[in-house]
């Protein structure tokens, strides 16, 4: 029952009865005197109907309604692996799909290119490959994307070119994200002079010059390479990852669910590994695959200037460096290498974008 | 509420939580600490329901995260059955925490939005060993059908349920370990207030069904006042008074309980417009720097110079069952506040009333 009460102009709806006689079906019955007429806790008329006895031991309640009740049709939702459904929801995701369709053939080509590769790409046509006055030859029968100053078949480095670029973004990038996220999760969950020490010594790296500090190591390590030039990248890359896991986690730390966690006696591992890692998810993902962008066009900036992959192993990022002073006579030599840079760099963020959501239980569906 | 509450369960002993305030860059140190609980000692008794009330910022929500162990303890006890909480580390610690849960305040926060709700429930069965693998399932249903969730809807994540839902999933995560003691922390705060009718009366259904101890942090005076068997209510990081629901609200005798009570608004016009609340003068002080002696005396309408300013009045029980912390209470008489017109400024102060017993005193 509500009662209204014109007060002073103001109407006040109360949603209880003023008298006790009659208490309203799930709300409390103040008594409208003082608060000191009250002798004690009032009886709650709202009861859940459950089991009577049980009084100071946990007794099984098995098959018992409550009087809310529920709707008899809501069905029970299958439980499946968190796996599974993450691919349900990321095959939704036309743009992801794309992106691994693009990602496959990336990694087809580079594994069969030794047998798919129209020439061999070191080898140097000097007769054919070149033009009378020794420029490169554009886009042809023989050579499907031309060749470059050398006579080498664009095809034919690119293709190969596809496993130095595979090889360096997906392991350098694998390899700063390992880093990255240990130091994080250290530096922010367990705070304190652990915390001082990293992040001080995060902002140490940061603070080099990363070329510097590329010719230093390549020089110490005395071999250019793939290898070292992972090693490289790697050292290099975990510093901005460091400082976004440490950032998130920090926030993450104060939420109630890891004070709950922490209360029904989860060990810190647990916690770690459960509660604060998916939620860690999302920033990962999309700073792994923008790493594999920078790291692309790292690689190239290392090849300019001769601490990349040595030749005559072909590389893109080495193939747009050499095609400084030609763009104009021959546009090919940089454009080839750019729009596979550009492919490969789409795919990964594409395939990145639709993995964050994936993970996301809470995604609205396009 | 019980009909008869036992032996002491937990027993807290000059608890103190000061946060350290630090400043520097690099190597920081300490240049003062906002103190949260300030020196509170009180018992919480099996089976019984303690309402700790106070105003926001008072201690009370860091007085339940330091009873539990999620805060750190600058001094003082918590003993729980005899044993010192504090003292627990480890693997010691973890098992310690079957006994005693929490109901947080928010219930979007309390509740891991990446896992289902039967994860949530499970959890504890699973770091506690509670039952074998085939037995979970079944278990994590019967719970939520204890607290009024559709078993059916255990695959869910929470961002499917509503607020009152969420806090019954959290109720029941917090039964799942079988606890003894439960720290209510502001449960219904967050809520509609058509649902939290419906949370209380589970709580106390609850509690008559398994013999349940709560600690009910709220700042709504009529919530604790339902569901409570004693109210202690907190000032600055201390217990100003304690006592049974029906004496607190009844017969308050510290000032700063009469100024609480007063403001509760009674849900009757006729009668609301002929109360005045009791206006305190000033701000709270910032606990970072707490006043010397008693913490209330820049506040209070009955502050004695020299008395009130300089001792720290302690928490003694001046009736049995009825305690209170201030230097002008005694068995018989204490200072009463009312309100009183400001006729030049047509404000509202409070001031002792001079026909009172403690006539004359203060200002």
């Amino acid at each position: 029952m509500r009662h209204d009460y014109e007060v002073g102009g103001a109407a006040h709806t109360l949603g209880f009865t003023p008298d006790l006689s009659a208490p309203v079906d799930g709300m409390m019955a103040h008594a409208p005197d003082e608060l000191a007429g009250q002798t004690g806790p009032l009886e709650p008329e709202f009861e859940v109907a459950l089991h009577p006895d049980g009084a100071g031991a946990y007794a099984e309640v098995a098959g018992a309604e409550t009087a809310l009740g529920w709707a008899p049709d809501t069905e029970l939702i299958a439980r499946r692996g968190t796996w599974s459904e993450v691919w349900v929801r990321f095959r939704k995701d036309k743009f992801a799909l794309f992106g691994v369709v693009i990602i496959v053939i990336l990694v087809l080509v580079a594994i069969l290119a030794p047998w798919i590769a129209p020439h061999d790409p070191t080898k140097q046509y000097t007769d054919i490959g070149l033009t009378a006055q020794g420029m490169p030859v554009g886009p042809s029968s023989h050579f499907w994307l031309g060749t470059d100053t050398l006579g080498r078949d664009m095809a034919s480095r690119l293709m190969y070119g596809a496993r130095v670029s595979l090889i360096i973004g997906i392991l350098a990038n694998g390899f700063a994200l390992l880093l990255g996220v240990i130091f994080g999760i250290t530096a922010g969950y367990f705070r304190g002079g652990t915390e001082t020490f990293i992040m001080r010594a995060t902002d140490v790296m940061m603070a080099f010059p990363i070329f510097l500090f590329a010719i230093a190591l390549s020089t110490a390590i005395n071999k250019p390479g793939i290898w070292v030039l992972v090693l490289v990248i790697g050292i290099v890359y975990w510093t901005p990852m460091t400082r976004v896991i440490h950032g998130e986690v920090l926030s993450i730390r104060e939420k109630e669910f890891v004070d709950a966690a922490r209360l029904t006696g989860c060990s810190t591992v647990r916690i770690l590994y459960r509660h604060v890692l998916p939620h860690l998810v999302a920033p990962i993902i999309v700073y792994t695959s923008l790493g594999i962008a920078t790291t692309v066009l790292f690689e190239a900036s290392l090849s300019f200037i001769g601490l990349g992959v040595q030749p005559p192993t072909p590389s893109w990022g080495q193939m747009i460096s050499d095609a400084q002073n030609y763009y104009l006579i021959a546009p090919w030599l940089m454009i080839f290498p750019g729009l596979c840079i550009m492919l490969t760099v789409l795919a990964f963020n594409l395939v990145g974008d639709g993995l964050r959501d994936a993970f996301d239980p809470q995604q609205r569906r396009r | 509420m019980s009909a008869t509450a036992g032996d002491t369960l937990v027993s807290i002993n000059e608890l103190k939580v000061h946060f350290p305030i630090t400043s520097g860059i690099v190597f920081q140190s300490k240049v003062g600490a906002v103190r949260a609980v300030d020196g509170l000692s009180f018992e919480i008794r099996r089976g019984e329901t303690l309402g700790l009330v106070g105003e926001s910022g008072c201690g009370k929500s860091t007085t339940g995260r330091a009873i539990l162990q999620l805060e750190k303890l600058t001094a003082g006890q918590v003993l729980y059955e005899g044993s010192d909480l504090a003292r627990l580390r480890g693997k010691a610690l973890r098992r310690q925490r079957r006994r005693m849960q929490m109901i947080f305040q928010d219930p979007y926060a309390s509740l891991n939005s990446r896992m289902t709700i039967g994860h949530i429930v499970g959890e504890p069965l699973l770091v506690h060993n509670l039952r074998p693998r085939n037995q979970r399932e079944d278990r994590v249903r019967e719970l939520l059908n204890l607290v009024g969730i559709n078993p059916n809807t255990v695959n869910r994540y929470p961002h499917e349920f509503s607020g009152g839902q969420r806090q019954r999933i959290g109720i029941a995560r917090a039964l799942a370990v079988e606890p003894n003691f439960i720290v209510c922390d502001e449960p219904i705060s967050a809520l509609d207030v058509s649902i939290r009718a419906q949370i209380i009366n589970l709580l106390q259904q609850l509690q008559r069904q398994f013999g349940l101890t709560y600690l009910f942090i709220a700042h709504d005076l009529s919530v604790v006042r339902h569901i409570s068997d004693r109210v202690a209510v907190m000032y600055l990081g201390r217990v100003v008074e304690l006592a049974a629901n029906a004496e607190l609200y009844g017969t308050p005798m510290h000032p700063y309980t009469q100024a609480l009570l007063s403001a509760v608004p009674i849900p009757d016009p006729v009668v609301e417009e002929q109360r005045r609340a009791i206006v305190l003068a000033g701000d709270v002080p910032s606990p970072a720097s707490p006043p010397s002696g008693c913490h209330f005396h820049t506040r209070c309408p009955a502050a004695v110079d020299g008395l009130c300013d300089v001792e720290d009045p302690a928490l003694r029980e001046v009736r049995p069952g009825h305690s209170a912390a201030c230097h002008l209470v005694t068995e018989s008489d204490y200072p009463h506040i009312r309100s009183v017109e400001d006729e030049a400024h047509s404000t509202v102060r409070a001031e002792p009333d001079t026909n009172g017993p403690s006539g004359g005193e203060g200002a």
